[in-house]
């Protein structure tokens, strides 16, 4: 049972960068744009949230700085792929490019090339429920995480059943009809991206304040990547991008459990094993998956 | 004189060399339909996209209610009280009802799906539109669709209604109840502006009527006191004359091409096209009626050999076809002239290569192309086929009309067995559809079977000699032409089981 326990709370913990990041690109993606700029845009607002809060001595500096360097990255997004109307691969896959190197350039300006890398002397704690019970194990898990899937069921909720997210999917479905309907489709697509950036500041966030308390060269790791095969493999709904968040941080928990077991398979195997039947259940599901309609198109009214 | 509710002085809209609206006066008074004529490219649109803010002009002024207005984009123009139905839907077929009409106007942060149903049903009923609020609009008919976006505008509070086309789409049935609501908003004080090329129906609809020719107002004029032919010679510019079928072809019943129990399915296994069977005739015209999306486009792609369908053959003059192969339908002697006829010429390539690209064999030396042959054979087609453009053109650069006229060329220059034109004078204007009429009698004439699918009702009766019906993927109905009529083809092409001939 403890055993049991243990292995879901850190499913808990390693689904939480990757939920949060999902739940961003999810937005982003009903209003009609793919944003290839989620690795990155991880990697600089673990970066920023790391220095700000090592520099500063505030882990919530850090976080706000987290947040606000997520909304920036995914605004210049919008820039290009908005305003600009360039090519959604492009600019995204250009943004990633940008925003790590940068992030790493950074880190060696501040922190030069020293051997051992700097580390927080405190990162945030985690927050036990249920204390002294079974469920112990399962639920101590840091703040973000109870923030993560709390957020899964608001912003289902925001979607389907606010004017907000009627205006954020009508723009990515069909945004002439959004326009012709008086809305400003390309505002509308800010909004998106704006909250979109911040969860996945809050996402970088996580893995630099909480989970590592230290940033390092392959903090975030592909998780982006990963949190966009979830998107599709939840049919950008925010419930089952949870099931996919859960199901990729289960089986990553798994393998580190039956690495430290000694079982009798290459460790390279088994590091593989998460991406592998990620790819798997995304090659089964994404078959059926129902693009948001106007995913990568960008809209200019005809004529202007 | 009341004071017009809004008013145009001297509109211009230029895009690049094309003058699309030059010096367009007109007034427009409260609870007056205008009907807006013209045939296609004669600026019609373009002139209510300027008054929906989704154009602006280039020169001249808007004045609503005396005061001059600058609509910068569709929210202006609403504020302003001016709704727009343009011709392709603008709807998101995801949503529902409900959801697309209050879009942009929820009212609250927090929408309430009972509260927003009930207050579109109660709008709906006010206006007297029959709407269920809580249905997807993907799953609405053409004739739903339209009312959704008609009730769009009017829950805008719009006093001033444009429709862009409205009855392209409709079936005659249809038609009538638009014009019966269109009737009852006018009672209520709304004014409509109404874009159609079709004389009849702005004859029927309107009060007054004005004329786009070229860019240009050439007349406007009070309904009652003009007639159809007067306003086609505005329209035209002269007078016209459509074109005449011969009628003696009609005995020979030598079977063409056979087509039996043809069934399609489409990607979610839904049946699009239900065990049709169908003889096209040496020297005949066969018609083929129906809304559109009730099969034609996958009977056409089965037919020319596009698609593979999941059962049902295909024969030619008594030969077996192998189906879902479009390069031995083409030998084997089918003509296509697709639908969409921008997809059946390759812009950036010239007239001369466009015409020639079917037969690419014929124009190849080792592996090179041999240009001088391939220039002859596009200069004769040129000629023959009146294509204004040189061979050195490239496609895209093409009026709509020249585009199939290419196709025309190429493919009836082969002398095929039958001819299979879906849609062949969509989008053309007067001049351009009686040359494609024209040149389908002569394959008439010539012993060609062909067969026409059109969603104009019109077109069908004039040029066919017999009469095929689909609705919900299937051939409902059956027709000699001279039995046939527009009214009872209409309940037909709508579902209606009772009629026959």
């Amino acid at each position: 049972m403890d055993f049991l326990f243990a292995l879901l709370g850190a499913t808990l913990r390693i689904s939480t960068p990757i939920l949060l990041a999902a739940l961003g690109e999810t937005l982003i993606e009903r209003a009609g744009i793919l944003n290839l700029g989620i690795e990155g845009t991880m990697v600089l607002s673990a970066f920023c949230g790391f220095v700000v809060a090592h520099l500063s001595g505030s882990l919530w500096l850090g976080l706000v700085a987290a947040i606000l360097t997520g909304i920036l990255l995914c605004s210049l997004m919008g820039l290009l792929s908005v305003t600009l109307n360039l090519n959604q691969h492009v600019a995204g896959l250009g943004i990633t490019l940008l925003a790590s190197g940068l992030a790493l350039f950074s880190f060696r300006l501040v922190y030069g090339g020293s051997s051992t890398p700097p580390s927080l002397d405190h990162s945030f704690p985690q927050l036990a429920i249920f204390k002294g019970t079974v469920l112990e194990p399962l639920f101590s898990q840091y703040g973000i995480t109870y923030v993560a899937l709390l957020l899964v069921p608001l912003l289902g909720w925001l979607l389907q059943n606010t004017a907000f997210g009627l205006r954020l999917r009508s723009v990515g479905e069909n945004p002439e009809a959004a326009d012709i309907a008086g809305l400003n489709v390309y505002w509308v697509r800010y909004q998106a991206l704006i909250v979109g950036g911040a969860l996945m500041g809050l996402a970088g966030a996580f893995l630099s304040l909480a989970q590592l308390g230290a940033f390092t060269h392959g903090v975030v790791n592909g998780r982006g990547w990963v949190a966009i095969a979830i998107v599709i493999f939840g049919n950008w709904q925010p419930s089952k991008v949870l099931y996919g968040a859960l199901l990729f941080g289960f089986l990553q928990a798994l393998q580190l459990r039956l690495q430290a077991q000694g079982i009798p398979l290459p460790y390279e195997a088994l590091l593989a094993l998460p991406y592998i039947i990620t790819i798997v259940i995304l090659a089964l599901a994404g078959r059926n998956a129902s693009y948001p309609a106007a995913l990568l198109k960008p809209y200019r009214r005809e004529g202007a | 004189m009341p004071l017009p509710y809004i008013s145009l002085k001297n509109l211009c809209k230029r895009f690049g060399s094309l003058t699309a609206n030059e010096n367009v006066s007109l007034e427009l008074y409260s609870g007056e339909v205008l009907a807006l004529l013209g045939e296609n490219g004669a600026g019609k649109t373009t002139l209510t996209k300027m008054l929906y803010g989704i154009y602006q002009p280039d020169d001249g002024e808007i004045f609503l209610a005396g005061s001059p207005v600058r609509f910068r984009s569709p929210a202006d123009a609403i504020r302003g009280g001016v709704g727009f139905v343009s011709q392709h839907f603008s709807l998101v077929p995801s949503f529902t009802v409900a959801e697309n009409i209050v879009l942009g106007r929820e009212g609250a942060a927090i929408l309430y799906k009972e509260a927003l149903n009930n207050k579109v049903k109660q709008a709906a009923e006010r206006f007297g539109l029959k709407l269920e609020p809580s249905a997807l609009v993907r799953d609405l008919s053409v004739g739903e669709q339209q009312r959704v976006e008609i009730l769009k505008a009017l829950y805008r509070n719009c006093q001033l209604l444009i429709l862009d086309e409205p009855t392209a789409v409709l079936t005659p049935q249809d038609v009538e109840k638009l014009f019966a609501t269109l009737r009852h908003l006018q009672n209520q004080g709304l004014s409509v502006i109404i874009i159609t090329h079709k004389l009849d129906e702005a004859m029927a609809i309107s009060q007054r009527v004005a004329v786009l020719r070229l860019g240009k107002l050439v007349g406007v004029e009070a309904t009652k006191k003009t007639s159809a032919r007067e306003l086609a010679r505005l329209m035209v510019g002269r007078d016209t004359v459509p074109v005449t079928k011969n009628l003696e072809h009609d005995a020979e019943k030598t079977v063409a091409l056979s087509a039996k129990n043809l069934t399609v399915k489409d990607k979610r296994g839904l049946t699009t096209l239900k065990e049709v069977s169908l003889e096209l005739h040496k020297g005949e015209v066969l018609g083929i009626a129906g809304v559109a999306g009730n099969g034609q486009t996958e009977l056409v792609d089965v037919l020319t050999g596009m698609r593979e369908p999941e059962s049902g053959s295909l024969s030619l003059n008594g030969k077996t076809l192998t189906l879902g192969n479009a390069r031995a339908f083409e030998m084997a002697g089918v003509g296509r002239i697709p639908e969409d006829r921008l997809k059946g010429v390759v812009g950036d390539l010239s007239v001369a290569e466009n015409l020639t690209l079917e037969h690419i064999p014929q124009f190849t030396q080792r592996g090179h192309l041999k240009t001088g042959a391939m220039t002859q054979e596009a200069e004769r087609l040129i000629s023959a086929f009146q294509i204004k453009a040189k061979a050195t053109d490239k496609a895209r650069t093409l009026s709509g009309g020249n585009i199939q006229k290419i196709i025309l060329a190429r493919t009836l220059s082969r002398n095929p067995s039958v001819v299979i034109a879906a849609q062949p004078t969509r989008g053309l204007d007067i001049g351009a559809t009686t040359f494609v009429h024209e040149q389908l009698l002569a394959q008439k004439d010539r012993g060609a079977g062909v067969l026409l699918l059109s969603e104009d009702l019109d077109e069908i009766l004039r040029l066919s000699d017999r009469i095929l019906v689909m609705y919900g993927g299937s051939i409902v109905g059956n027709f000699l032409a001279h039995e046939a009529n527009v009214e009872t083809l209409g309940l037909v092409m709508a579902g209606s089981k009772h009629v026959s001939a």
